[in-house]
């Protein structure tokens, strides 16, 4: 490939991870701890009601998982389209 | 030992600390100034940026504001961790790749415009200098309780210590000073934590305790039947005519949505966490940083709502229906602070909470002819202030005394409690110094050395940066000690302003190479101006009607940075599609900062 296509080979499957990985973002935070955490609050997991739970907590127990997830798929990335530092 | 010199050893230990970091990590450079000359480990950077972040708000107010909110609460847990995930997929990656020193430097080069550079430079003052005020005055408070000196003083003291290790060590003292500053805060925020955890539940990990049953020490301690702590907590809740604990409150959810976007959107746009992620060796570092900053935070996150809400069952059971005598000491020792008081609306010598503020207007004792307060039949401080009629609350709680108190409250031995005095000014302290930065990096580089004077010297521009940063520290601690009465109504703006201004230019700036310095700034402008309007309509011009019925679409004044961040977008977006395409220049240089290698 040349280095013009690789590069934006590259941008593009950035941009695909960060939709995806902003769209749990969204779901998990404005979704259910919020839009529809009285219907999630039926539901009780370990003595939390849901939709609490993830307004409390989940959320940024994902959020910290959806960094690490995205740091490791760039690491990979960067080496995969070879513009990663030297 | 008593908790007053318990108090000063621990504070004064942590201190010593930091000035000897300070002495050591000496800034020799400009870089070393600024950006610690990028060599900043990201676990190192990680913990400097989550002492950065949690600021006296954070540490001090939050849990109590929770324990008072419910799960509308959760709107500052969701909406202050959220922004990580934007910082590092967004803005943190590329804004190291394109490694220079201070966010206005960006906007400025890559809107190819000094006008850029220097608004961005006013929002990026303006912004820190809110922000800042408020810390100093946390420091100053913090001491006036916990040390017996007067505030004024303890803004004095917290000054002298900023000043020493931010004129010093400048970037590179800060960050150290930040990691000790993290360990210290978080092991006062968790301690406390942990054993009102064990005592109510059994359980040690305060996150999964307050979903636990209760246990027979804590349904002795709480005086309640068996059952899930929550389940306890939501029916003490509706019997006193609360809302339930886990349910939502007094806000609409479109509100809770917006001021969770803005305080999101705007953590990512503060200038003084995105120079944060300027400090690592490498692209990579940069965003594994922003995912250890998280999780570093997340720590204290996911258990002030533990703490909230072990601290709003303990105070409920602990106080209502109660007489004065039988009240916890707690109360007693924080009403002299006038953090807590009671008034006996039904004369029947028994305290009762329900919902609402007892009191109109400001608290105020009752004082005799000599300036002492006046005690009443029960013992309590005799309150000055009237009743609101709307309610029959009979106490009143600053939201503060959740995690002061906390120790006192779960019994705890007297060092814990000098440990959280410690644990409020790392918190306080540790955001003022990276504030103080920001402002003075913004004066030195960008205002001095690239607009006033260009041939200013290394050397004589690491003088101008030690200079502002003196001066801010002076002029912030003015603010600490003379407060502007609307201190809590401007945070409000710093996060509306960061959101409305900083964040959608720079994310365009980044994805798009199409947006025009004409778009970036009417962008700014309009955003700004939307923002800033609608806030001081609400706060200051007309407060009276400062409720849901007279909102934009149901919005507070502090969900509305969102609304101004789209404004922006839209004007940037419109703007830069019907002017001139941006010189190749830039256009190459917005294409380097994608990929981590500059490949010719």
């Amino acid at each position: 490939m040349a280095t013009k296509e690789r590069q934006a080979a590259y941008w593009k499957e950035n941009l695909t991870y960060i939709v995806i990985l902003l769209g749990i973002w969204f779901v998990v935070s404005y979704v259910f701890g919020i839009i529809m955490a009285d219907t999630l609050d039926k539901t009780s997991i370990g003595g939390f009601p849901l939709g609490f739970w993830f307004a409390n907590q989940g959320s940024e127990v994902i959020f910290v998982i959806l960094i690490v997830v995205y740091v490791k798929l760039m690491n990979h990335l960067d080496i995969k389209y070879d513009v990663h530092e030297q | 030992m008593g908790i007053l010199t318990w108090t000063w050893i621990i504070v004064g230990a942590s201190f010593a600390l930091y000035i000897g970091i300070a002495i050591w990590a000496r800034a020799k450079t400009t870089g070393d100034f600024y950006v610690a000359a990028k060599q900043i480990h990201p676990v190192l950077n990680g913990m400097a940026t989550g002492a950065d972040w949690m600021s006296a708000a954070s540490f001090i107010s939050m849990a109590g504001l929770i324990a008072f909110m419910g799960r509308d609460g959760s709107m500052y847990l969701m909406g202050w961790t959220g922004g990580y995930v934007l910082l590092a997929m967004l803005l943190a990656p590329y804004l190291r790749k394109y490694g220079k020193f201070t966010v206005p430097m960006f906007v400025g080069e890559r809107y190819y415009s000094q006008t850029a550079r220097v608004v961005a430079v006013v929002c990026a003052i303006f912004v820190s200098f809110t922000y800042v005020a408020g810390q100093m005055r946390g420091v100053g408070v913090v001491f006036s309780r916990f040390l017996e000196v007067p505030i004024n003083t303890g803004v004095l003291i917290g000054m002298a210590i900023v000043f020493f290790y931010a004129t010093m060590g400048g970037m590179k003292g800060i960050t150290y000073t930040q990691v000790a500053q993290y360990c210290v805060l978080i092991t006062a925020y968790m301690i406390p934590a942990i054993f009102i955890s064990i005592m109510l539940t059994g359980n040690p990990i305060p996150q999964l305790g307050y979903g636990s049953m209760l246990s027979e020490g804590g349904q002795q301690i709480l005086g309640s039947s068996p059952g899930h702590l929550l389940q306890k907590l939501n029916e003490v809740q509706i019997e006193l005519g609360f809302s339930a604990y886990t349910a939502g409150g007094a806000k609409t959810p479109i509100d809770v949505f917006m001021i969770t976007l803005a305080l999101m959107v705007g953590t990512a746009g503060l200038p003084h966490i995105i120079i944060r992620f300027f400090t690592t060796p490498t692209i990579k570092g940069a965003r594994s940083s922003a995912g250890w900053a998280l999780l570093f935070i997340a720590i204290l996150y996911t258990t002030a709502p533990a703490v909230a809400a072990f601290a709003r069952l303990n105070l409920i059971h602990s106080l209502n229906g109660k007489s004065y005598a039988e009240a916890p000491s707690w109360f007693k020792n924080w009403e002299k602070t006038g953090l807590v008081a009671w008034k006996d609306r039904n004369g029947d010598g028994k305290m009762q909470f329900a919902k609402g503020e007892p009191f109109k207007g400001k608290l105020e004792f009752e004082k005799d002819a000599a300036g002492a307060v006046k005690i009443g039949p029960s013992g309590e401080r005799v309150v000055k202030s009237a009743f609101d009629e709307k309610n029959t609350n009979e106490l009143y709680i600053d939201r503060d005394i959740i995690v002061l108190a906390n120790p006192e409250i779960a019994r705890l031995p007297n060092w814990v409690v000098a440990l959280v005095a410690a644990g409020g000014l790392a918190a306080a302290l540790s955001t003022a110094a990276g504030l103080l930065l920001v402002i003075a990096s913004a004066i030195s580089h960008d205002l001095v050395k690239n607009v006033l004077a260009k041939d200013t010297t290394e050397k004589a521009e690491l003088l101008w940066a030690r200079a502002a940063a003196g001066a801010a520290v002076i002029i912030a601690g003015y603010f600490g000690i003379h407060p502007p009465g609307f201190v809590a109504q401007v945070v409000a703006f710093a996060f509306g302003l960061a959101a409305s201004s900083f964040f959608p230019i720079i994310i365009l700036g980044i994805f798009w190479k199409r947006a025009t310095k004409e778009g970036a700034m009417l962008g700014m402008v309009a955003g700004i101006a939307f923002t800033a309007a609608y806030i001081i309509y609400f706060k200051f011009v007309n407060p009276d009607i400062n409720n849901a019925k007279h909102w934009l679409w149901g919005i507070s004044p502090e969900g509305i940075g969102s609304l101004g961040m789209v404004v922006n977008f839209v004007v940037a977006i419109g703007v830069s599609m019907v002017t001139k395409a941006p010189p190749q220049a830039v256009q190459d240089m917005v294409a380097s900062l994608r990929y981590p290698r500059t490949i010719e």
